[in-house]
């Protein structure tokens, strides 16, 4: 009974007494999963447009966030940086396309897939001969992004809310408006849609298919740069970073690999749902932690009863 | 490379020439073993044979998709234009001009009617507005498509998923389209429309056709020339009218022998697959 009562009963008394506390989970659950939402959204941009799964989106976080605080270190001031940055990961797009994408243009699914488990390696080691190994820290002030924090007091509580965890959530909103509306208004965006739906009738129609690929994977880079700032101004600029990419994979499971929106709302679930876990259940119950498996276990639930995961693309069949 | 086949044996007024060409896949099977052909401009011009006959094949040749089925063109030349296009990119001829309309429609599943045409433009550096004008005009041929403009292309009819492929091909203004099989699994009166609308788009816009089919009947009512396709050679040529006279081709493609229909029982089988080559 007891038992049963700290599972079922316990975690919402705890809730309803401390609201203020549970708000507090809450934007902190928001706050990591637009993070994850944006990484999955990396990795949902080029499936959708060329049917790789990229293994290297996580790195490729790490290798921006990393162009940037070394160029940052070797003198360049910060907000001349970021475009720099920017450029640095075109040059990447275009040489990806290059040397990997393009010679193996008709290749099964599953080469393509080793080869982005290349890019990762190299990314590794070239990253590491650059700016060496150790811990950065992200070069939050200078990019004068707020450092500072709100505090609240709902419901006669506390809420603390970091102004940088908020530029963070602000600022992926941005980008993810500003992607669905060049995905769906410009003449770029109905390209990558077409090329997604349809390779053969694309090339057809004479969309040229290198041009849509280095579009697509500096678009990621873009997406993989943003994350790489607001997660380096939480946790500092590591290779370890490069861990928090796989939880995307349960947040692709949960959303689909083919759905923008699906990335979103499956990162902000995992993210929210996590937090819950670990702080009303996890250390309560389980010594913590939890929040290292707790993503990969629910995406397994999830599996098992709608494998085209939770808003998966309609696959459009007629008969 | 233009000053050497500026003497090319073509006619002016020819707007596609395939000379010779072979055609292998993955580098050991042969599919095409020497096909020529030629469209004159603003023609309609009929490539037929039966399923396997290589009629895909030599549209795809043209309009250079084959390499990405992994086909390349070993021997003879393709001149469009007055110049050879064998190396060009799919994207580089769309912009010249030459545009294929795939087998089996290939529209864009998930996306509206609308932006399916609008795909068509992306090689035009024209503007917004000349790309807007076109939109109207190709619904202006093809009204049952503005009505559905916002529908998933997924969702539509098979006649009106055709329509959208052949529009989307006019998007890009195109001198010469290569129509893959557009009768396929289409009732017989929406064949009828879609012929009477390539009649009309040549006509009026001057568009050039190559059209690939199995419909004998139709192809060659509307086309002025034909060619016949078995296994991968041209075995038959001539005028629409002198080849819907032709015996072979009526007993064969047409289905009525010399003396009118014959009943099945009639029909001696080893002659009902005739080669004229082999």
């Amino acid at each position: 009974m007891d038992f049963l009562h700290s599972i079922l009963i316990k975690p919402f008394a705890d809730m309803a007494t401390a609201p203020d506390f549970l708000l507090q989970v809450l934007w902190e659950g928001t706050v990591s999963g637009t993070l994850y939402a944006l990484i999955a959204l990396g990795f949902v941009l080029i499936f959708k447009s060329s049917r790789i799964f990229n293994f290297a989106q996580g790195i490729m976080v790490v290798f921006a966030a990393l162009t940037l605080v070394g160029l940052h270190e070797n003198g360049v001031p910060a907000l001349l940086a970021v475009p720099m940055t920017l450029a640095v990961m075109y040059v990447l797009a275009m040489s990806i396309e290059r040397v990997v994408l393009r010679p193996l243009v008709n290749q099964p699914d599953i080469i393509l897939f080793m080869a982005t488990i290349g890019i990762t390696l190299f990314l590794i080691g070239f990253g590491e001969i650059i700016f060496g190994g150790e811990n950065k820290r992200m070069i939050t002030e200078e990019l004068m992004i707020p450092t500072g924090s709100f505090e609240f007091e709902p419901f006669g509580g506390f809420l603390l809310i970091e102004q940088k965890d908020v530029t963070a959530v602000v600022g992926a909103v941005i980008l993810v408006l500003a992607l669905l509306m060049f995905l769906n208004k410009s003449k770029m965006g109905r390209a990558i849609r077409a090329l997604g739906d349809d390779h053969q009738a694309a090339l057809s129609v004479g969309i040229s298919l290198s041009t849509i690929w280095v579009l697509v994977w500096f678009i990621a880079g873009v997406v993989a740069l943003v994350t790489g700032i607001a997660w380096g101004a939480r946790a500092g600029v590591s290779f370890a970073l490069e861990v928090i990419a796989y939880k995307a994979l349960p947040v692709l499971m949960l959303g689909g690999l083919e759905s923008v929106s699906g990335a979103i709302i499956g990162g902000l679930l995992i993210g929210i749902l996590e937090k819950l876990f670990e702080i009303y259940w996890g250390q309560p119950l389980l010594g913590g932690n939890t929040e290292t498996w707790f993503a990969y276990v629910f995406a397994l639930f999830v599996l098992l009863f709608r494998p085209q995961g939770l808003f998966g693309e309609k696959i459009i069949e007629r008969v | 490379m233009t000053a050497s086949h500026a003497s090319d044996p073509q006619p002016a007024d020819t707007i596609l020439a395939v000379n010779n060409i072979e055609v292998i896949y993955d580098h050991v099977i042969l599919v095409l073993k020497g096909v020529s052909l030629s469209v004159p401009r603003g023609g309609i011009t009929a490539l037929l044979g039966a399923n396997g006959a290589g009629k895909t094949t030599t549209l795809k040749a043209i309009s250079n998709l084959l390499r990405a089925e992994r086909g390349e063109v070993t021997k003879g030349n393709i001149v469009f234009e007055g110049e050879q296009v064998q190396a060009l990119s799919p994207n580089e001829l769309v912009r010249r001009g030459c545009i294929q309309v795939m087998e089996g429609r290939h529209c864009f599943g998930h996306l509206s009617i609308e932006d399916n045409l609008l795909t068509g433009a992306f090689t035009r550096r024209d503007g917004n507005a000349a790309i807007r004008e076109d939109l109207d005009l190709v619904y202006q041929y093809f009204p049952r498509l503005k009505v559905r403009r916002q529908s998933q292309a997924g969702y539509t009819s098979g006649g009106e998923q055709q329509m959208t492929a052949i529009g989307r091909a006019l998007m890009s203004r195109p001198k010469m389209i290569l129509l893959d099989e557009p009768s396929m699994g289409l009732a017989p009166q929406l064949v009828e429309e879609i012929f009477e609308i390539v009649k009309k788009l040549n006509e009026e816009q001057g568009v050039s056709f190559l059209l690939a089919e199995q419909n004998t009947n139709i192809a060659l009512r509307y086309a002025k020339y034909g060619y016949i396709l078995e296994s991968g050679r041209i075995v038959l040529d001539g005028e629409a009218q002198a080849l819907r006279e032709n015996e072979d081709v009526k007993e064969f493609y047409l289905g009525v022998g010399g003396e009118g229909r014959r009943s099945f029982k009639d029909v001696k089988h080893y002659k009902r697959r005739k080669r004229w080559l082999a």
